[in-house]
């Protein structure tokens, strides 16, 4: 992992003016190992640790009954002179306590390793870590994001830098309809909704790119609705936040207002000066949901002709 | 005049949409100008489109849930090959149409085929099962099966008049609010439903009352046949479920209509109401639709290992355990709403427990196969196919009821391939079984067991070459719904996926031919025994078809496995029982209440999809009205006189007898 790592620091500092050599890099790359199963931070290895550990749990009894189905099936088939025909034998007490038992057995070991990881990766609950946690606000819209940094008062859309090493608390809610908010290899995933703050805690060990996506169907433009994200040093992420304050327009209720109008495939840009109480606005609906489609039945509100280059 | 419908909702500027309908309408009116020209049209009235007769209805059923199929799969197959294509391009399919691609798939696939489908296997199989002569409200039974008619005719309208709701198979607000989706797909989806919900909910009740009620002399709980045993926690889980869903869609259709705000963003509403109810509704639906399956496979195993079901208490216990834990764990479809570790952790640990009485299940029908002589015919296959399959459906279902792997896997394609694993691998692996184990005594002649087997390995080896390739996605992180991507990693997967798509084509153009060829070799496959698998139940005690009053005279049920009791016994003794003393039967009367009232229904439907308000209170006016003149009919049953019952009865007889006859030459020999 260490030499994409890397490259991608390499590709990522090379590329920080242009978008497209960015994305043409790091997708390949994310696509080398299914994502779920090459998380790059503690949420998404202990999420796959808890999944490969209750598939090999499952495993130890789905598999030689799979097994078994086949031997009996063909074992017992009409013309096998040798098998024993027992067309009377319906019951037996000591089978029936084992079908009752082994899946009961299994189901409670699997019930404890669901208690108590649910209680350790409960999205909500704050990671361990000697750094203090960096705030982050993210609202979804049709169809893009918005990133809020609100103590570095910077904002971003479609594209997420983090520190890496650094724990991350997100709030999240949505401007207009339902979506969720997923970074494959970073783990855990969680609803946006609007009127409510979900909260998400998630860690980036090392520095690198990853893909992040809206998971759950919200209109006409969902699909385009992924952002890049680059996990970075704390210091390069220093210097980052410095380079975008003050450049750039300035997300204020106006720029919101533009912004929450449906548009998809937009390319990724920054707000040099983020007003820190936007988001408690938009959660309490201060700011009213962005307005859908227009109102009548028609063609749809996307353009097409800007499709995956 | 018209609402909102104007020549506007024609979509005139796509072609696929236009051409299916259009092909579609042709082949309707082709076959309607058949059936006119030829003169069948009052056959057809007489005998199908009034008939109360649970049989025939059970047919119907059937037959809308094969059609529907045709439909359900042409949208799979858009779906497949549009992610096959929009590698890095939009593909064929824009936004608009391939949104409403995946909303019609899942709506038609759950509500108009597997529903039916099931309904049907019910409504043919448990009366017979049971020693009855018909369901206990055979009326009422028509009229369900019009109104579910009438929602599938609904859905299929969308198609050219208007559009159908973007919103996927679930209407999640407040994408499906006004606000988000201002045309009349949702509306199309929201009365579709409502009216099909009716039928489904009234069917409910009518298979409860059924299985309770309705029984040959002697058929006690604890000696009906397991297909009645999950028809019953179905029937029970229909009751139950299907007013939630009745009453949130009621809830969206205020929204919409009369901007109340049961789940819009603004004026209090809340989404998170609208996903516990619909999935309060959603989870035991999944219940409903794979419990008759288990039914189906416990009578196929048996009857193939020639063999009783092993460990019937057990698996009448399973299934009612099944029934209770139903109702509570739908919350485990959205751990990812943040709803706290303990709410995720007790609700993931209740689905896991819905595993033990399944896990039963499985085992007791391997068991069943333990000193059995297991005879692969393609009812077996489907059947072993199933057992195979469905284990890693119910797998990788426990893995996303660990809430920690659901934050990672929920959504994406691995829950799109779970789902299938169970619904393909379980519910429709179930009724092709009963399709194929059942077919000789709806029609008396057996299916093509050739073509049958090749149909069963096309689904098979297609199911796993379809659905493999999305577990493997979604643990790429490829969520559900999209209509383009641009990860070159799961490219390969998609094309493999659309390829398992085809090879499941293969298995349904068999599944045709093997329909076609069977009708024409008819004469060859006829069933002249009444008992073309040597089975075990009540329904192979009768003729293949089975007269209007099933039964001469009503069984004496003295144990379990009754129609088996008597043939062992009558193969021992040589020789059938004595020919009882037949008496005259009534059987309920033909009626077109239920053709009429969904007639109705259709125009109230369309109606309020598009605002016609004088159309709605008509038709309302027309549904009411049907049911009272229903109400005041003077004659409810018709009489079928002793001669006649005896008649028919003593050809069965007689062809039993030969059957014996051919036995004991065989075993001479």
């Amino acid at each position: 992992m260490n030499s994409f790592s890397l490259k991608d620091r390499r590709c990522f500092l090379a590329c920080r003016s242009h978008r497209w050599p960015i994305l043409a890099t790091f997708m390949p790359l994310a696509g080398c190992q299914p994502a779920v199963l090459d998380p790059q931070g503690p949420v998404g290895i202990a999420e796959r640790t808890i999944l490969l550990d209750s598939l090999a749990i499952m495993l130890t009894i789905v598999a030689p009954t799979i097994a078994a189905t086949l031997a009996f099936a063909w074992w017992f088939r009409a013309s096998n002179q040798r098998a024993r025909y027992l067309p009377h034998w319906a019951y037996s007490g000591r089978i029936e306590l084992v079908t009752w038992g082994i899946p009961l057995l299994t189901v409670m070991l699997l019930g404890g390793v669901t208690w108590v990881a649910s209680h350790d990766l409960d999205p909500a609950k704050p990671l361990t870590s000697k750094s203090p946690p960096l705030q982050i606000e993210a609202v979804s819209l049709d169809w893009k994001w918005l990133f809020i940094y609100p103590d570095q008062r910077v904002a971003s859309v479609n594209r997420l830098i983090l520190p890496a090493g650094v724990p991350v608390s997100f709030s999240l809610t949505s401007a207009s309809v339902m979506n969720t908010f997923f970074v494959p290899q970073l783990g855990s995933m969680i609803y946006t909704m609007n009127g409510m703050s979900s909260k998400l805690n998630l860690l980036a060990d090392r520095p690198g790119a990853f893909r992040g996506l809206s998971a759950h169907f919200s209109g006409d433009g969902f699909s385009d609705m992924h952002f890049e994200v680059h996990a970075m040093p704390a210091d390069q992420f220093e210097r980052w936040v410095n380079a975008t304050r003050n450049q750039g327009p300035k997300l204020d209720e106006a720029s919101y207002g533009s912004l929450e109008r449906p548009s998809s495939n937009v390319a990724p840009f920054t707000y040099g000066d983020a007003d820190p109480a936007i988001y408690d606005r938009i959660v309490t609906r201060q700011i009213a949901p962005a307005p859908g489609p227009p109102p009548v039945a028609g063609p749809s509100v996307i353009n097409l002709t800007r499709h995956g280059r | 005049m018209f609402g909102r419908l104007t020549w506007t909702a024609i979509p005139f500027d796509q072609p696929i949409p236009l051409a299916a309908g259009g092909v579609v309408g042709l082949v309707l009116a082709c076959v309607l100008g058949l059936i006119v020209v030829k003169g069948w049209l009052p056959y057809l009235w007489r005998e199908w489109i009034t008939s109360v007769d649970h049989k025939r209805v059970g047919i119907m059923y059937t037959v809308l849930a094969l059609v529907m199929l045709l439909r359900g799969f042409s949208d799979a197959i858009l779906m497949r090959s549009q992610q096959a294509l929009a590698f890095k391009a939009p593909g064929y399919l824009p936004p608009e149409h391939y949104d409403q691609v995946f909303s019609a798939h899942g709506t038609l696939m759950i509500f108009f085929v597997a529903m039916p489908f099931m309904i049907g296997m019910m409504n043919f199989v448990v009366p017979l099962q049971l020693g009855a002569r018909d369901v206990a409200f055979p009326t009422l039974n028509s009229v369900s099966f019009w109104l579910t008619a009438t929602g599938a005719l609904l859905v299929n309208i969308s198609l050219v008049v208007g559009e159908f709701s973007r919103t996927g198979w679930l209407p999640y607000p407040p994408l499906s609010e006004l606000t988000y989706s201002p045309g009349v797909g949702p509306d199309y989806y929201l009365w579709a439903l409502q009216i099909s919900g009716v039928g489904t909910l009234m069917t409910g009740v009518n298979f409860v009352t059924t299985v309770l009620k309705v029984h040959a002399p002697g058929m006690t709980y604890m000696r009906m046949p397991m297909f009645c045993w999950t028809t019953l926690a179905s029937s029970l889980l229909i009751v139950g479920a299907f007013p939630i869903l009745t009453a949130t869609l009621a809830m969206l259709i205020l929204d919409r209509y009369l901007d109340f705000h049961f789940f819009t963003n603004d004026g209090g509403g809340n989404v998170m109401m609208f996903m516990n109810l619909i999935w309060a509704w959603g989870h035991p639906e999944v219940y409903i639709l794979i419990l008759p399956a288990f039914g189906i496979f416990s009578e196929v195993v048996s009857t193939f290992s020639r063999k009783p079901l092993f460990g019937y208490r057990s698996m009448v216990m399973a299934t009612m355990v099944i029934f209770v834990l139903a109702f509570t764990v739908w919350l485990h479809h959205f751990f990812t709403m943040g709803a706290g570790a303990d709410v995720n952790a007790i609700f993931g640990i209740m689905s896991m427990i819905i595993a033990v009485p399944t896990g039963v299940k499985v085992f007791n029908w391997l068991f069943t196969m333990y000193g059995g002589r297991v005879v692969y015919s393609t009812p077996m296959l489907f059947a072993l196919g199933f057992m195979v399959t469905f284990v890693v459906g119910g797998m990788t279902g426990v893995l996303l009821a660990v809430p920690p792997a659901d934050f990672v896997l929920h959504n994406s394609l691995f829950l799109v391939a779970h789902f299938h694993n169970v619904v393909i691998g379980g519910v429709l692996f179930g009724a092709f079984a009963g399709y194929n184990y059942w077919f000789p005594k709806a029609f008396g002649f057996r299916l093509h067991e050739g073509l049958g087997k090749a149909s069963f390995w096309c689904w098979f080896v297609g199911f796993y070459v379809a659905f493999v390739p999305l577990y493997v996605v979604g643990l790429m992180g490829m969520t559900r719904r999209m209509q383009h991507y641009d990860v070159p990693a799961w490219h390969p997967w998609l094309l493999l996926a659309a390829v398992g798509a085809l090879i499941i084509l293969a298995g349904i153009l068999l599944m045709v031919a093997q329909l076609y060829v069977s009708i024409r070799q008819r004469v060859a496959l006829r069933d002249q025994s009444g008992d073309p698998w040597d089975g075990r139940s009540l329904e192979w005690a009768t003729s293949s078809p089975p007269p209007a009053f099933n039964f001469a005279v009503l069984p004496n049920i003295e144990g379990e496995e009754p129609y088996w009791g008597v043939k062992e016994c009558a193969r021992k003794q040589m020789h059938l029982d004595n020919e009882p003393r037949y008496e005259e039967v009534e059987v309920p009367r033909n009626s077109p209440t239920g053709f009429v009232c969904a007639f109705f229904a259709t125009f109230l439907g369309f109606a309020l999809i598009w605002h016609i308000w004088w159309l709605a209170a008509v038709s309302t006016l027309g549904a009411a009205a049907t049911f009272v003149a229903f109400a005041w009919r003077d004659r409810v049953e018709d009489i079928i006189s002793a001669e006649e019952v005896g008649r028919i009865d003593r050809a069965n007889r007689r062809a039993r007898m030969e059957a014996l006859t051919r036995m004991q030459t065989q075993a001479a020999e």
